[in-house]
């Protein structure tokens, strides 16, 4: 079923991509760091250290996680949405040699690549800055494609449901926003009522901020493989999930 | 003659609606077939069935000597589709979206690169290679499409309407390029709601309404064979009660639609002389035509 023939279709996303590069930058880059610089140094000046660390140190292996789901997210609703729906790309795709489930692996591993690099930015400014200076760090490089699988797979279930664009902000209001705030981005999970906590362990992004924190702090983390399975898990049920769903809208 | 698509017993249900009811079609290297019918006849779906890009419920396909859908991905390297909405990639210039389609049939960069300018020049587009989709016109774009659909050198293309929309330059052009695939000795399959490019581009047709195929022949034979050689349109004030009158039984077969009655004749000569004495009635006096057919065996009522 999986097969190379999603490359060709990647490449004509980067080759797009490419075409628009700066505004994309831009937006997958300055809004997060805004956030963690304003956070960070405003709010975090009137906080006391938080789990040991200054706030912004903190927050950064938060935005971190929270910035690559994020694109990947975006990337996977709107972009692959435009590309099935609005533009009828996948179509035209499907005329040629290749199937429905090369073009939802290639839609993923794209999500997955330019979440990859709003990752990747994040990172080479919270080293810039000085707020992570192990060498441990360099695992959040390998944390980053796990989020952005995850994240992907999840939001293709989503695009593969959706009528309209308007349907995604409901997937913003109930799932990722709440994600947000449960999860270990902003302030540590251990601060929230117990029922909130235990919903917390069931969601991705709490693993994911499990893996990057420390790491980036410069410690080893805790139970990475039930951490890792857990992001793993949430990727592959997503990807088949979302396969099912664009099998019966689009091979009907 | 080989057949390269070859359609036996076809069906395909969508909850309780039967789109396709038992199609068999056969299409002989070198030909162009065309698929007519009605909005909503299964013409399209018949064409996705064949491509498999949808399961059938029951029958079977071959295409290019593969059983679809079994074999359908390795088929299709042989095919070019024409679809009937442009999907171009508008983010492109011409040249890329060339070069990108060329990609998905696992073609060497070199070789699509080496066949881009061949291509546009086919599309009428030399000099044209740089420009974005945006900035072309819908001809254009159509003969862009067209020759992406080339990109793989196919042995048949699959066109789903290929000139709706199009002012009549734009599709007397995309018509000539057709022919001179079929000379090239290429396979053409495309659907239509134009009478006249079923009659000027197709070598066999078919009819097709409410899943089922009605009618399959040469477009002269279907002619001959459906419907009276001569036609008289009549239209004008009282047409309705004049045809009741006199002129009753001067034709084989009478049809009104709207304003204008339609005289289907062997022989129109009776009904001409008495049209002579009427000043107020307007009249066009011509050959049967493939849209008489497809009207007498379709109907005249709307399809939405």
């Amino acid at each position: 079923m999986i097969s190379l023939r999603f490359i060709p279709i990647w490449r004509r996303n980067a080759l797009v991509w490419r075409k628009l590069a700066a505004p994309s930058i831009l937006g997958n880059l300055a809004d997060p760091m805004i956030y963690m610089l304003g956070l960070g140094y405003g709010l975090g000046s009137l906080l006391p250290l938080v789990d040991g660390v200054p706030y912004i140190a903190f927050l950064a292996a938060g935005t971190l996680c929270f910035s690559t789901a994020n694109s990947a997210t975006f990337e996977a609703l709107y972009s692959a949405f435009s590309r099935m729906h609005v533009q009828k790309s996948w179509d035209a795709i499907m005329a040629a040699p290749i199937t429905l489930d090369d073009i939802v692996v290639a839609e993923l591993v794209w999500a997955a690549s330019k979440s990859f690099l709003s990752g990747l930015a994040i990172l080479l400014v919270v080293w810039g800055l000085g707020l992570s200076t192990s060498w441990l760090s360099l695992w959040a490089l390998a944390v980053i494609p796990l989020v952005g699988l995850c994240f992907g797979a999840l939001a293709l279930v989503i695009t593969a449901l959706a009528p309209s664009y308007d349907f995604f902000m409901y997937y913003f209001t109930l799932v990722i926003t709440p994600m947000t705030m449960l999860c270990g981005v902003f302030f540590p999970t251990e601060r929230l009522p117990e029922a909130f906590q235990i919903a917390a362990n069931l969601l991705p992004l709490t693993h994911a901020t499990l893996l990057a924190r420390p790491l980036l702090l410069g410690a080893a983390p805790q139970d990475v493989a039930l951490h890792v399975a857990v992001l793993a898990v949430y990727a592959a049920a997503g990807f088949a999930l979302a396969l099912a769903l664009f099998r019966r809208r689009l091979a009907r | 003659m080989a057949s390269i698509l070859s359609v036996r017993d076809l069906r395909k249900s969508y909850g309780e609606h039967e789109v396709v009811s038992g199609v068999s079609l056969a299409v002989e290297r070198g030909q162009c077939f065309g698929l007519l019918g009605p909005n909503g006849a299964g013409k399209t779906t018949t064409l996705r069935l064949c491509l498999g890009l949808t399961e059938p419920d029951a029958g079977s396909i071959e295409l290019a000597g593969e059983p679809v859908p079994a074999r359908a991905r390795e088929a299709r390297t042989r095919v070019g589709v024409v679809p009937q909405m442009d999907n171009l990639d508008p983010d492109f210039t011409a040249s890329e979206n060339l070069l990108v389609y060329g990609r998905y049939f696992g073609l060497k960069e070199a070789d699509i690169r080496a066949r881009i300018p061949q291509l546009l020049e086919f599309a009428g587009l030399t000099g044209r290679g740089e420009s974005r989709i945006q900035t072309l016109s819908g001809g254009m774009k159509r003969r862009l499409t067209l020759a992406r659909a080339l990109v793989n050198d196919p042995d048949i293309l699959f066109m789903d309407e290929p000139t709706t929309g199009l002012d009549p330059q734009a599709r007397h052009l995309i018509w000539e390029r057709l022919k001179q695939l079929l000379a090239q000795g290429k396979t053409i399959l495309l659907t239509t709601h134009i009478m006249d490019e079923a009659e000027r581009l197709c070598h066999r047709l078919a009819i097709m309404d409410r899943g089922r195929i009605i009618a399959e022949e040469s477009p002269r034979r279907m002619i001959e064979r459906h419907i009276e050689p001569e036609v008289i349109e009549v239209y004008g004030e009282g047409v309705a009660q004049w045809a009741a009158g006199a002129v009753r039984g001067t034709a084989s077969r009478v049809e009104q639609s709207g304003e204008t009655v339609f005289f289907y004749a062997t022989d129109a000569r009776p009904l001409l002389s008495h049209l002579e004495d009427e000043r107020s009635l307007r009249y066009l006096h011509r050959p049967a035509n493939l849209e008489d057919v497809f009207l007498k065996l379709t109907g005249r009522e709307l399809r939405d």
